[in-house]
């Protein structure tokens, strides 16, 4: 089997997903190839253990995203089998359309992958699981954080090809982040507040706790429709973001099913509210029954005992 | 003047217990039926740009027979054409067949725009909109936030922060939540609805290249800790540094 990898990248470098990727791949005994969009990265990516090759595509198309147009540049370089890429928004997007260009099926969102190859993925936002096998090409996406990522030591051979495609979108304006905090995407260890919080300004001391370990701020959906300093792109759940952290802290959360739906995989989950019955505390696996305001100052002080 | 095909799925309401019997989830549980949270952003986007510039809709729904409520709630907020796609021997389609039976639908509507959800709430794949654009040789524009009807432009996540673009035609754009939330019905509009014509299509989705295995229930959790009072935290952050090893 042969497995073509689209590099995530992140600025100019790899994000970490990729190394994940190269990771499932190499459990599978397949030596992928790793496609990157002009080039961002190749030089790192033929250092990561495992890799068979990296093809560094080269065209105009890659100054901007336009899925479409990256499809086209990506399917020209790839090999047949499967093309494997993050189930991020422009992973999905590119891994998609490259399935629809090969009349070939696309399973995104892949947390379990063996040989074969069978594949398990949440629907239903997490709530039932999905099993399913396919004998063929395909595409597939995989979960961030779900694979182990593979490490250093590698020595690929690395090539250059020049693809492009049409593009047809066109970036009139870019709007820069109302802050350089850490996104909830990207964050390892995240804190995310919700109504219990009483209001924006207490989101604070949710910030302060989050700087000292390097965490990313969230919120819950009731917080984000109350509040305007709380954007939508710090919302966790069904319609938010789908995060997968190694530590999530819910304040003040109740813990719907649409907020689990977007939190429930975090590898550990600590929850602080003052309601013993809040159904957090269901998934939870620390939780701290106490209001914020007696919690929070003790948090903030231990965690800082530990720098 | 600009024709939109919109995608509407139904799917169980996102409150909805799921429960997985004799290996696949029991549809006939679900008591209560809605269109896909993002799909209702796309719906009330292409009433706006239509209430902007001109134009119609059509929505179209791949789905058995209970999903023309989709089509009717869309039919109560002034749509006019309703396309059902369905062929009872369809059972767990794979992406190229969704895409293909709904890709015709959206050539026969003679649509040069096509709006639908970043991701259906039941799949949860993100898939149908660009591989529908794939087919259709159209341009796609991802997880669109925000959009100005009078210009035509939308707003999507960038590394950055967020951008606005324009877009060729004819193109898909895939909504997620945005700032303007699906309007509701009057009772002209209700009333309306109950005579609205659906057109039932059926179609050759051709031959599905995954095997489906079935469906499982989340692994459950061990039960956590449960601790009272602050008192407890700097247990609590002890076990994460010890235990857990997380901090
Ligand atoms: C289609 C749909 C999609 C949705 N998508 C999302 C989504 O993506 N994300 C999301 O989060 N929600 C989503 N929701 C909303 C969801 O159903 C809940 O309404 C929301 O998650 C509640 O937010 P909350 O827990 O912050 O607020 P509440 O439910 O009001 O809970 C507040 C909690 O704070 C606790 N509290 C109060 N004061 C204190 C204090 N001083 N100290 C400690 N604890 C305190 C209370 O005990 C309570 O448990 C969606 C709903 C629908 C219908
Ligand atoms: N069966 C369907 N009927 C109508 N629209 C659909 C259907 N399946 C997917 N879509 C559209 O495509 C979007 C993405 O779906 P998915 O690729 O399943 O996550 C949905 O939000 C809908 O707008």
């Amino acid at each position: 089997m042969e497995i073509t990898i689209i590099a995530e990248t992140q600025g100019n470098q790899l994000h970490a997903v990729t190394r994940q990727l190269v990771g499932a791949a190499s459990s599978l005994g397949v030596s992928p190839t790793i496609l990157c969009a002009g080039g961002v990265g190749a030089d790192e990516a033929s250092g990561i253990s495992g890799v068979g090759k990296v093809l560094s595509v080269n065209g105009d198309c890659f100054s901007t995203f336009d899925g479409g147009a990256w499809a086209t540049a990506f399917d020209a370089a790839a090999g047949e089998g499967v093309i494997m890429g993050a189930a991020t928004a422009q992973g999905r997007d590119v891994v998609s359309r490259i399935a629809a260009r090969r009349n070939i099926p696309v399973v995104q969102d892949v947390v379990t992958l063996s040989d074969g190859l069978n594949m398990t993925h949440p629907i239903y936002s997490g709530k039932a699981m999905q099993d399913v096998t396919i004998s063929g090409s395909c595409g597939i996406t995989l979960r961030a954080n779900t694979f182990s990522p593979a490490g250093d030591g590698g020595s690929a051979e690395s090539a250059t090809v020049q693809q492009s495609g049409d593009v047809k979108i066109a970036v009139k304006e870019a709007i820069a982040k109302a802050s350089e905090r850490l996104d909830v995407s990207d964050a390892d260890i995240i804190i995310s507040g919700g109504r219990g919080m009483g209001n924006p300004e207490n989101f604070d001391k949710l910030y302060s706790i989050a700087e000292g370990v390097g965490a990313a701020v969230g919120a819950s959906r009731a917080a984000v429709d109350a509040w305007d300093p709380i954007p939508h792109s710090m919302q966790v759940g069904q319609t938010g973001k789908t995060v997968n952290p190694s530590l999530y802290i819910a304040v003040g959360i109740s813990g719907a099913i649409q907020h689990l739906a977007g939190m429930r995989t975090s590898k550990y989950i600590v929850a602080i509210n003052k309601d013993p019955e809040a159904p957090i505390f269901k998934v939870a696996d620390y939780g701290i029954v106490s209001t914020w305001e007696e919690a929070l100052p003790i948090l903030a002080s231990e965690i800082a005992k530990l720098q | 003047m600009v024709e939109i095909a919109v995608l509407l799925k139904q799917v169980p309401d996102t409150n909805a217990k799921i429960a997985v019997v004799g290996g696949r989830v029991d549809e006939s549980a679900v008591t209560s039926w809605v269109t896909s949270p993002y799909d209702e952003y796309a719906l009330e986007a292409a009433l706006q740009l239509v209430e902007a510039g001109g134009g119609s809709i059509t929505a179209i729904t791949l789905g058995p027979m209970r999903a023309d409520k989709v089509l009717k709630d869309a039919a109560a907020l002034g749509v006019t054409k309703l396309v059902r796609i369905w062929n009872d021997e369809w059972l767990d389609l794979d992406s190229n067949q969704v895409q293909s039976v709904l890709a015709e639908a959206i050539k026969e509507s003679g649509a040069d725009l096509v709006f639908c959800g970043k991701q259906s709430a039941d799949r949860n794949q993100g898939s149908t909109g660009p591989g529908v654009a794939e087919i259709l040789g159209a341009a796609c524009v991802v997880e669109v936030s925000d959009f100005n009807a009078a210009e035509q432009f939308y707003l999507r996540p960038a590394a950055s922060g967020s951008e606005k673009v324009t877009v060729n035609y004819p193109a898909v754009i895939t909504f997620t939540k945005t700032e303007s939330e699906l309007r509701r019905p009057n009772v002209r509009g209700i009333m309306m609805s109950k005579k609205a014509q659906i057109n039932l299509v059926s179609s050759d989705a051709g031959a599905s290249q995954v095997t489906f295995k079935g469906h499982t229930s989340p692994a459950e959790k061990p039960p956590g800790k449960t601790f009272e009072g602050s008192d407890s935290v700097p247990e609590v952050v002890g076990l994460l540094r010890d235990e857990a090893k997380v901090l």
